[in-house]
């Protein structure tokens, strides 16, 4: 086991090296290099842009550039924000708990309901409900979760007025659960849809496979009630890809939350992300695309070394 | 040499045999298409939204861009000469619809192109050379993805002045990797083949083999791709319209009407609605047909019946 875990992160470290190297690539690609937003500023002239350039080492050649950005990147060192000159790490970790009470609340309904729909289909395969799942999972993909947001804001908050229409708390109510609950039943069931959606497909699939074995066939032979062969035989083998496929999703995660928080104001790292776009914060965007990168590479890991524990057959591998 | 190299090349080029084989298989993997009902209707929109948008300019009543503002917010059906209302600024809804869904499509269609192409080519070189090259193109693949790809799309979208092209291209750059996986399998099982081995044996070259052996055998997971990419590009493409990176206006894309729509939700919610289901119904559309597609041609099934 040790082992496994040791060359699952030997291989991650590749992957560090070629995610900075984009991140790195990308800040350079734009427009007026990483000081873009100083050459648009007509109080800074020339001569200063130059002289920022030395300050920042942005005169070394792009090898050496590379290699003490990356390291400052492992030291925390993240830049400042143009705005404010604030640490661009702390700026991202401020957001991270917003995001993860919404993401990790979406994801975890999302799992529960679509492994169970998932479940239901394939042991009742080719009944209504299983083809009535199948083609609304397949609505849902479909939907553009924006749309689908605005659409619930426009039922639920504008026309019925049941649900506030965006933000984490009303005014004057930060810190009362009751009214972040409130706040949190539309994002969570927008962000929610898409991934019930698709997990419900993976779930069938990987469980049609399971109960196709012959030991499922097996354990019917031997008399074992069917709620049992499917609950205590079949669920543990169909879990396993699921697990692996959990660190799979992360980055649609990651994605869906970004639109989910743009509207409904709600204050995570997707939202930093399109303020700062339109800001034009460059080291704030810079660090987000790393952080979440990195947060994507870290979640595989652990969905691999999941999976390895509890399928011994992968270890051996 | 020369007479055994042409007895190879005969039995390669001309299989008679073969043809009729291919025909039947033509002929049952049309027969399971048609069987699936939603990839028959899928289809069938498909080329309703393609037809739609390819004469946009004679269907629609009005010019999309012509601002009248004496007719600003019509309901559906108010105004005959608007048969779905018109916007905020007295512009014909249904005209700026068609139009919409022409960007759209021109973005989904070109932006799939660029998604397959990149994705085929590094699949079909990493496969078939397998070694330190498939290594770091695998490895190149694993790192993309690592990124949310509406991330991806942002920034660089930021950074590039949006044009019908630019936009597909972003949309190709991020999402080519899992093309590129299926290919890659797909092209590590045909290798073992007899029929590549004896196109080794006979001395083609790498592209020849690449391109005139693998590429056509791995044609079936690579349609399947495209179909359900130009769902995702159309998506994609909404998505970032949407959030103001990607057509501007006055040019209506579905995706930039929306945000318009946004500001008049409580006056004239049609404005907000009918965009979002022409992205809907053509996103499904493609989804469908793919998923149809992939029935219909997966060898998986066909061990099954």
């Amino acid at each position: 086991m040790l082992h496994f875990i040791l060359k699952r992160l030997l291989y991650a470290i590749p992957l560090l090296i070629g995610v900075s190297i984009i991140g790195f690539g990308l800040m350079h690609l734009a427009p007026g290099g990483p000081l873009g937003v100083y050459t648009l500023n007509p109080t800074v002239s020339v001569q200063d842009i130059e002289r920022i350039k030395v300050i920042y080492g942005l005169d070394q050649p792009i090898y050496v550039q590379y290699v003490s950005w990356a390291g400052n990147l492992l030291t925390g060192d993240w830049g400042h924000t143009f705005f404010g000159g604030r640490p661009v790490f702390t700026v991202i970790l401020e957001r991270v708990p917003a995001t993860l009470l919404l993401a990790g609340l979406s994801l975890s309904l999302a799992i529960l309901i679509g492994t169970a729909i998932g479940m239901l289909g394939a042991v009742k395969r080719y009944s209504i409900f299983d083809y009535l799942a199948t083609t609304g999972a397949m609505f849902a993909l479909s939907f553009p979760t924006f749309w689908f947001g605005l659409m619930a804001i426009f039922i639920f908050a504008v026309e019925l007025r049941w649900l506030p229409s965006g933000g984490m708390y009303d005014l004057g109510e930060e810190g009362n659960s009751l009214d972040l609950l409130r706040h949190l039943i539309l994002p969570t069931a927008v962000l929610s849809l898409v991934i019930v959606a698709t997990w419900s497909r993976y779930s069938r699939s990987s469980f049609l496979e399971v109960i196709g074995q012959d030991y499922i066939r097996t354990a019917h032979a031997k008399g074992v009630p069917n709620r049992l062969v499917i609950t205590r035989h079949a669920f543990p083998n169909a879990a396993i890809p699921l697990i692996a496929l959990l660190g799979v999703q992360l980055p649609f995660l990651f994605s869906g939350a970004l639109v989910t928080e743009t509207i409904f104001g709600w204050p995570g790292i997707g939202r930093l992300f399109v303020d700062a776009l339109t800001m034009k914060e460059y080291p704030v965007l810079m660090g987000m695309m790393m952080f979440t990168a990195i947060f994507v590479i870290i979640g595989n890991l652990l969905a691999d070394i999941g999976v390895a524990m509890v399928d011994p057959r992968i270890r051996l591998e | 040499m020369g007479v055994i190299d042409a007895e190879i090349r005969a039995e390669a080029t001309e299989p008679s045999a073969l043809t009729a084989r291919h025909e039947s298989h033509a002929r049952r993997v049309l027969r399971r298409f048609l069987r699936h009902r939603l990839a028959v209707f899928g289809g069938i929109m498909v080329v309703l939204l393609l037809s739609s948008a390819l004469f946009a300019e004679l269907l629609s009543p009005h010019d999309p861009l012509r601002i009248e503002t004496s007719n600003r917010f019509f309901d559906p059906g108010q105004n005959l000469d608007y048969p779905l209302g018109t916007d905020e600024l007295g512009r014909d809804t249904l005209s700026r619809l068609l139009h919409g869904g022409q960007v759209s499509l021109i973005v989904g269609i070109a932006a799939m192109l660029a998604t397959v192409v990149t994705g085929s080519v590094i699949g079909i070189v990493s496969g078939y050379f397998g070694g330190w090259i498939d290594n770091i193109l695998m490895r190149f693949v694993d790192t993309m993805l690592c990124f949310p790809q509406v991330f991806l799309l942002l920034v660089i979208a930021a950074f590039v002045t949006p044009t019908l092209l630019s936009i597909s291209l972003i949309i190709g750059f991020t999402s080519w990797m899992e093309v590129a996986r299926i290919v890659r399998s797909e092209i590590l099982t045909l290798k073992e083949q007899d029929f590549i081995k004896a196109a080794i044996g006979f001395g083609s070259s790498h592209t020849r083999i690449m391109v005139r052996e693998l590429l056509p055998n791995a044609m079936a997971p690579i349609l399947v791709a495209a179909t359900l990419k130009v769902a995702t590009a159309v998506l994609m493409e909404s998505y970032i319209s949407y959030l103001g990176y990607g057509i501007q206006p006055p040019l209506a894309s579905w995706g930039n009407m929306l945000t318009n729509a946004q500001g008049y939700f409580d006056t004239v919610p049609f404005l907000a609605i009918l965009p979002g289901v022409m992205i809907t119904f053509t996103v499904m559309s493609f989804n469908f047909l793919g998923d149809g597609l992939r029935d219909a041609l997966d060898p998986r099934l066909k061990m099954e019946q």
